[in-house]
């Protein structure tokens, strides 16, 4: 087994190579306006570190948000690409998953990602591998969360909400492609590799033409 | 000619606007033309929603990729380069074409040819009428440009001679239409309505047509305001509106301002081929009247058929197949989608280093 993970659903630009038993390879970059420019150089310089091809990577694996879309689609256009050119499967995993299984942590806990325009994206869970409630996108304001512990970099920005804040700030490949790995040893069924958005686009319909006749 | 399997094999992704095209050539030869459009979506929204559109690019790119390789009846490992317009249009929706085209690329190890949408724009004739004479006048025309463009080599000397600067001729179209209650995308059902109206019934303003006026440069902005005000002076006295004279007037002043100036940039610089593309350049009034004034000016006139004159990814992979035929630089895995790219760079060359790299790579087929 050979996984690609990718995510590029948070600032971070983040790829690992996974054989099934360890992480082989790995890059994060941090640039929350570059993915698109960052994400094959990086594949390109992991399969170099790893001395391998793309054609040995069995399968895909990539965050699926929620993120920010238009960098949450570089990677998952990637993903699909790279499934379709190679004949492989592409799985989904929730970015959130990724980081909570990066905290280390195992009582219950939450996951907030920045999800701009002052909310975030977030997730409470009972422990590292496993979620207990469905992604959201809140005002932080509008959640109360205690004194559980909380990851991500959603959490760090809002202290009030999050008291207890800490590290991992970004989602890494490697924690992805390490659950993913876990999971389908476990033989089981990752998500669909398809983009959590939980917000409608942005888009008025018009009620009418304007007027340009000068009152 | 060589045998026309000597000549590149191009697979060409287009998502600048709403339409995720896919296009599959061989040389000039257009092989495949598979479009997926979300214009329905943006209907209600009387204009393209940019997020709308590249949700849809994402979920339509690989069924569209899977639909251009059938119809072409090739396979990706044959192919000699991947093409992608990497500008201009909507950011967040070339974005969702550039990562599909440098992943497809990589993945199969072949060279990435970031191009130019206008350059596509007018590259795609090849595919109608045969190589560009060179020098060609292009008049490109859709709901996001306008523009008056002279090029002595496709693949490396575009210049601009004029544009809009204000509205794009597609634009005011579905301006007009909205006004008429006629809904979005305005420039068919106007063309549709105009055919049985008369053009002169009205006397519509043409926009930067003056002694003193930039020569190639237009303007459609006044002349959509003056018929809005036309049709709410008529509403406001109560009476009916001819909405067939007023598409046909409407119509007639955009068309004639469009061919007037592409047939004097014809002249004045001693080009005797008009190339006529974009969304608009399928309005069979604008066909009808270029086709007039090119006839009398000696001029001839190339327009290719309407569904390679609206966006779509074999005028991509035309312009691809032209940078390997010409042997121009491959792009760098590091490509922009740049949302302002200038219509003076055909395509996005990459840097020597990073040029080399792309060649290392497609010199091993992953699949040979
Ligand atoms: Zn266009």
């Amino acid at each position: 087994m050979l996984l690609l993970a990718l995510d590029t659903a948070t600032p971070a630009v983040t790829v690992a190579l996974h054989d099934g038993t360890n992480v082989v390879a790995s890059s994060s970059q941090v640039d929350a306006r570059r993915h698109g420019e960052l994400l094959l150089p990086a594949v390109d310089r992991v399969l170099a570190e790893a001395g391998l091809r793309l054609d040995a990577v069995t399968g895909i694996v990539a965050g699926i948000g929620p993120g920010p879309y238009t960098g949450l689609r570089v990677g998952l256009m990637t993903a699909d690409t790279f499934g379709l050119a190679l004949g492989v499967p592409v799985h989904g995993l929730c970015t959130l998953d990724g980081l909570a299984y990066a905290s280390g942590l195992d009582g219950p806990f939450v996951v907030a990602t920045d999800a701009r325009r002052k909310e975030v994206y977030w997730a409470r869970y009972k422990d590292r591998r496993t979620r207990a409630t469905d992604p959201a996108v809140d005002r932080p304001g509008d959640l109360d969360v205690g004194h559980l512990p909380a990851v991500g970099a959603g959490a760090l920005l809002y202290p009030a909400t999050f008291p207890n804040a800490h590290e991992p700030e970004h989602v890494s490949a490697a924690a992805l492609a390490s659950l993913a790995a876990e999971k389908l040893a476990r033989g089981e069924e990752l998500e669909p590799p398809r983009p959590l958005y939980l917000r409608r686009p942005d888009a008025q319909v018009p009620k009418n033409y304007k007027v340009v006749t000068p009152k | 000619m060589a045998d026309s399997r000597d000549e590149p094999l191009v697979l060409g992704i287009e998502t600048s606007c709403d339409e995720t095209g896919v296009g599959v050539v061989r040389g000039t030869t257009l092989l495949a033309d598979a479009v997926a459009s979300s214009v329905d979506e943006h209907a209600r929204f009387g204009g393209v929603v940019p997020e709308v559109a590249s949700r849809a690019h994402l979920e339509a790119m690989v069924p569209t990729i899977d639909r251009a390789l059938k119809e072409a009846g090739v396979s990706a490992r044959d192919l000699d380069g991947i093409a992608v317009t990497a500008g201009p249009g909507l950011a967040g929706a070339l974005l969702v074409g550039v990562s599909a085209a440098k992943a497809y690329a990589y993945a199969l190890g072949k060279p990435l040819y970031g191009v130019n949408h206008l350059a596509s724009h007018i590259c795609v004739d090849q595919l109608e009428h045969g190589a560009l004479p060179e020098p060609t006048m292009a008049l490109l025309v859709s709901g996001g440009h306008s523009s008056l463009l002279l090029s002595t080599d496709i693949t490396a000397d575009v210049r601009p001679l004029g544009s809009t600067i204000d509205d794009a001729a597609g634009e005011a179209f579905d301006k007009i239409a909205r006004v008429l209650d006629l809904g979005f995308p305005g420039g068919p059902v106007i063309d549709r309505y105009a055919r049985e109206g008369d053009p002169a019934a009205i006397a519509f303003p043409r926009g930067l047509t003056g002694p003193r006026d930039p020569v190639y440069d237009f303007s459609f902005s006044g002349l959509k305001t003056a018929v809005a005000r036309w049709i709410e002076a008529k509403r406001a006295a109560g009476e009916e509106v001819p909405v067939r004279d007023v598409a046909a007037s409407f119509q007639e002043a955009v068309v004639d301002v469009l061919t007037r100036k592409a047939v004097r940039a014809c002249r004045d610089e001693g080009v005797d081929h008009l190339m006529i593309g974009g969304g608009v350049a399928a309005n069979s009034r604008l066909r009808a009247l270029a086709q007039e004034r090119c006839e009398a000016a000696g001029i001839r006139l190339r327009v290719p058929r309407p569904k390679l004159c609206t966006d779509n990814g074999a005028m991509v992979a035309a312009l691809g197949a032209e940078m390997v035929a010409r042997g121009r630089a491959a792009s760098d895995w590091d490509l922009s989608a740049d949302s302002s790219l200038p219509v003076t760079d055909p395509h996005v060359p990459g840097t020597a280093a990073a040029h080399d790299h792309v060649h290392e790579v497609s010199k091993e087929n992953l699949y040979s």
